[in-house]
């Protein structure tokens, strides 16, 4: 089963919640594994003890033109959808503008000239780790974007099929925030998607839109609300309103605050936090298999 | 020498439009034939790139000289290669005002 763990909303506890049910699946005697999409500040390694196994380069497709062969006759140009190739013919200018390339190959269909070769440029690394903190062998797979970069998709992409060949009975994703491409591409092939909120005018504005996105992919779904007493009841009356489940509530309390920052799991520093994690991976286990 | 001119409608009489880029409209302007074209910017929709896009779109025309209310910072270097000067206007004028001052 593969669950995520997202949330429209940045810093409602995605990773808390990713890092805290992984170890009490693992704790819970389960075979499970953990990919942190969260390709452009991925921090979920420093809540483990862990062991690096190996680190993957992530490729894209970058065309390379010979202008020797070119004629500038702007077939490429017009074949790519992103403006990415810039191309003045009465000046036998052609540039490509790679901020703007997508690595689809369009321009390379379209020329006939042999103008464009392929070739490939490194958009980012996955690194997969291993974790014995407990019985059962779990492991760690980190995506991360290379500086400059600007699509996240590929690497998220890379991490999840990383994940997935580890061949875990549970696979847990935690999500980048947000609700475009990189949330897309995390949830895609999910069983079940946790959303994390917080009771507050923003957490409950981002909370609609991962909703309607996650109705509008057929995705079952389930929210934890975090920080609770902060903020209103409105996240509550729309829970309610919508049909929704809610597995659990964390506490705004300034010891979870504390314990997260230091790299600490609330479940390993926390026994009724411990026994908390496990009413909820039960319930988030229930609920995905229902809607298998 | 030929200037283009972004526009927010299609006659003289519109305003100079403040974005390069995503401008409803081009108004090509020859300073020595006083001839006009309008164009409308096939690119003003466009999901990404429409800055580069339309440098490339302008380039074509063998414009010189380019005026609008702003210029996005991606596409100053393609300006540069393409020998385009950027000039930027407040855009309350109309596009007739600014072909005026050209001919001043």
């Amino acid at each position: 089963m593969k669950i995520a763990i997202a949330s429209g909303k940045g810093g409602t506890g995605k990773t808390l919640v990713a890092t805290n049910l992984f170890y009490t699946f693992q704790r819970m005697g389960l075979s499970v594994s953990l990919v942190d999409c969260d390709v452009e500040g991925p921090n979920a390694l420093n809540f483990f003890q862990l062991h690096k196994v190996k680190v993957i380069s992530v490729k894209e497709y970058c065309p390379k033109f010979d202008l020797q062969q070119c004629i500038y006759c702007g077939r490429c140009a017009d074949y790519c959808d992103y403006n990415a190739i810039f191309i003045i013919p009465n000046q036998s200018q052609l540039h490509l503008l790679s901020h703007l390339c997508h690595g689809c190959g369009a321009c390379a269909v379209a020329c006939n000239n042999g103008a464009i070769e392929d070739s490939e440029i490194e958009v980012g690394i996955v690194s997969l780790f291993s974790t014995t903190m407990e019985r059962e062998k779990a492991f760690l797979v980190e995506g991360r974007i290379n500086e400059g970069e600007h699509s996240a998709t590929p690497v998220i992409k890379a991490a999840i099929n990383q994940g997935d060949s580890l061949n875990t009975d549970f696979l847990i994703l935690d999500s980048p925030p947000g609700v475009s491409c990189p949330f897309i591409q995390t949830v895609a092939k999910t069983d079940y998607v946790v959303l994390v909120t917080e009771p507050t005018p923003f957490g409950l504005s981002d909370l609609r839109q991962a909703v309607e996105t996650l109705k509008h992919l057929h995705k079952p779904f389930g929210v934890i609300i975090n920080r609770v007493g902060l903020g209103n009841h409105d996240v509550y009356d729309y829970l309610e309103k919508e049909h929704i489940a809610l597995l659990a509530e964390i506490p705004f309390d300034k010891k979870v605050a504390h314990l997260y920052s230091e790299g600490n799991l609330l479940v390993t520093s926390q026994p009724i936090m411990s026994k908390y994690f496990e009413s909820i991976s039960k319930k988030i286990i229930k609920n995905g298999n229902s809607s298998c | 020498m030929k200037v283009v001119i972004t526009s927010s409608g299609s006659t003289l009489q519109d305003k100079v439009d403040a974005r390069f880029g995503r401008c409803p409209f081009f108004v090509f302007y020859d300073t020595d034939n006083k001839q006009t074209e309008i164009l409308p910017n096939p690119n003003m929709d466009a999901d990404e790139g429409a800055g580069p896009a339309a440098v490339r779109f302008v380039a074509s025309r063998n414009v010189k000289k380019s005026i609008s209310g702003e210029f996005g910072f991606k596409i100053k270097s393609l300006m540069d290669s393409a020998g385009i000067q950027m000039i930027v206007v407040k855009a309350d004028k109309t596009v007739k005002e600014i072909i005026d001052l050209l001919n001043n």
